[in-house]
């Protein structure tokens, strides 16, 4: 289980980031969802400490990340996979290297087990065969793919993904939301996902945090989502005029 | 003030470069492909510029030293110590940061830009110890080798130049390159050369790792950790010279 404390961020003097607390569970995709700008990327760069928060606590199975000393702190993030919002693939490498990079630096595998284990997981993403290319010949979804393999590579206890499907085909987008369920559900890792997509929400949200204007302005389930009567919301599930027709619609056979 | 708050955070890196390689033979792979992409490329560029400099050092020497009082092997001499004390160790390590360092702070701060550096970061990899290690371990050994080269080349073209044009003796010019010739003189060059090589590869490295913003700040830090290494080793080879020549 991950649990942020009062995580209290800024940039000079541009707070982002106020009093976030959340809690999210082994087992379970956890979403933060919520409008550009507002500090969702944030929020996970600190988590894994990739941004040091002002204030604030990050328990991971509750011992505290941040004052933790750095052979720990290394220990837990080998623990960690983790997808960047631009994918952050090392360009100097083609795609099975870049796969292969967290095993051969913390794993004793044999070549042979390296290279079954790459191929397994390009195969998960639908890359099959992709392993010679370098990132710069790959489009970007296809990078996306690519950074996901790299994640799930060291089978991490704790997934986090900034925007895994965005820039994908709805289809492909459907493959990898399935693919960050299953395996969360098949090793039980406790997963975190940074999505705008409705269709994400709605397919895999087990538990969805709402963050607006940095603050964590709504938690709560794919169906109370649809429910909810706070208007922020409301305003990002029912962003297109059409979408707020099928709400009142809703609303109207409710009452 | 700024410049008190980078040397310390220079000397804080330098703290975690200096581990030792969680895995031998990644080490090795990034040892390797440093040697061979910045030294081994560099080798034209060093040959090109000590032919034609000794070629001119030695002409110079010998168009200047028409008093008959001197022998003519003077030129010799001379040229052999100019460009063993001075050009081989100070002007080419000088010409090599401008090319050596921007490549390896571009390098290195591209890969922050685009987040690679926090990915390593993430996955719990030391990305000063991975990246900056291998870096420095090559250039400890390309460096020396290729002032030795450079020495070597500089002095080739100093012959062929003064030889081909009938100014000197092929006899007397070697006899200039033999006389007074000093170890020490090679022990205190090289010594500068693994100073400065070192002073290229982690200032650049740092100027690097630590860019923030964009491609536009990338390009800017690389320039600074150009200048900067420059004047490092302005000032070091005056230091250097200072304690090892005139004891
Ligand atoms: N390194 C940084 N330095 C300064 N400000 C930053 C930095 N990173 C983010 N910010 C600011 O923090 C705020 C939140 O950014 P963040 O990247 O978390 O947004 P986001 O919710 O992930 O948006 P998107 O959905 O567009 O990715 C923005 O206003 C941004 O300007
Ligand atoms: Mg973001």
């Amino acid at each position: 289980m991950i649990e942020a404390k009062g995580i209290n961020k800024s940039f000079g003097n541009q707070q982002v980031l106020f009093d976030v607390s959340a809690q999210f569970h082994p087992g379970k995709v956890n979403l933060i969802i919520g409008q550009s700008g507002q500090g969702k990327t944030v929020l996970a760069k600190c988590m894994v400490g990739l941004h040091h928060p002002e204030k604030g606590e990050i328990l991971f199975n509750g011992k505290d990340f941040l004052s933790m000393d750095k052979s720990s702190q290394s220990n837990l993030r080998s623990e960690i996979g983790m997808l960047f919002q631009g994918s952050a693939l090392f360009d100097s490498m083609t795609v099975e290297e870049n796969i292969k990079f967290p095993l051969s630096m913390f794993t004793k595998m044999s070549k042979k087990e390296m290279q079954h284990r790459v191929d397994f997981c390009l195969e998960r993403v639908n890359l099959s065969g992709k392993n010679a290319l370098y990132p710069s010949e790959c489009s970007g979804g296809m990078q996306k793919r690519v950074g996901i393999a790299r994640a799930i590579s060291l089978n991490p206890k704790y997934l986090f993904c900034d925007e895994p499907n965005s820039g994908l085909d709805p289809k492909t987008a459907i493959v990898i939301d399935n693919l960050i369920r299953d395996i969360t559900y098949e090793y039980h890792i406790t997963t975190l996902v940074i999505t705008h997509d409705m269709n994400s929400v709605m397919e895999i949200g087990d538990n969805i945090l709402f963050i607006h204007q940095g603050k964590k302005w709504w938690e709560g389930d794919r169906k109370s989502i649809l429910t909810s009567d706070n208007p922020e919301i409301n305003a990002f599930v029912f962003a297109s005029e059409f979408m707020k027709e099928i709400r009142s619609t809703l609303k109207g056979q409710k009452r | 003030m700024k410049y008190l708050r980078n040397i310390g955070r220079y000397f804080l890196m330098l703290g975690f470069v200096f581990r030792r390689p969680k895995k031998f033979r990644l080490f090795y792979r990034q040892f390797i492909r440093e040697f061979d992409e910045v030294g081994i490329n560099s080798i034209p560029l060093v040959a090109l510029m000590s032919t034609f400099i000794g070629a001119v050092i030695a002409l110079q020497t010998a168009s200047n030293i028409d008093n008959p009082l001197l022998p003519s092997y003077t030129v010799g001499y001379i040229t052999q110590s100019s460009i063993i004390l001075e050009f081989s160790p100070t002007i080419m390590c000088l010409i090599l940061a401008g090319k050596i360092g921007s490549n390896i702070s571009s390098e290195i701060g591209t890969m922050r830009i685009t987040e690679q550096i926090d990915a390593m970061e993430v996955m719990g990899v030391n990305s000063l110890n991975y990246l900056i290690l291998p870096k420095v371990a090559a250039a400890f050994i390309y460096f020396p080798i290729l002032v030795i080269f450079s020495m070597f080349l500089g002095l080739s073209g100093g012959f062929l130049a003064v030889v081909i044009s009938g100014l000197l003796s092929p006899q007397n010019f070697v006899l200039g390159l033999r006389s007074w010739f000093d170890t020490y003189n090679i022990v205190y060059a090289l010594t500068k050369t693994v100073a400065f090589g070192f002073f290229i590869v982690s200032i650049s490295s740092f100027y690097g790792y630590y860019v923030k913003g964009g491609a536009l700040e990338v390009g800017k830090s690389s320039t600074r950790a150009v200048v900067v290494s420059s004047v490092v080793i302005l000032i070091f080879n005056f230091i250097i010279t200072k304690l090892m020549l005139l004891k």
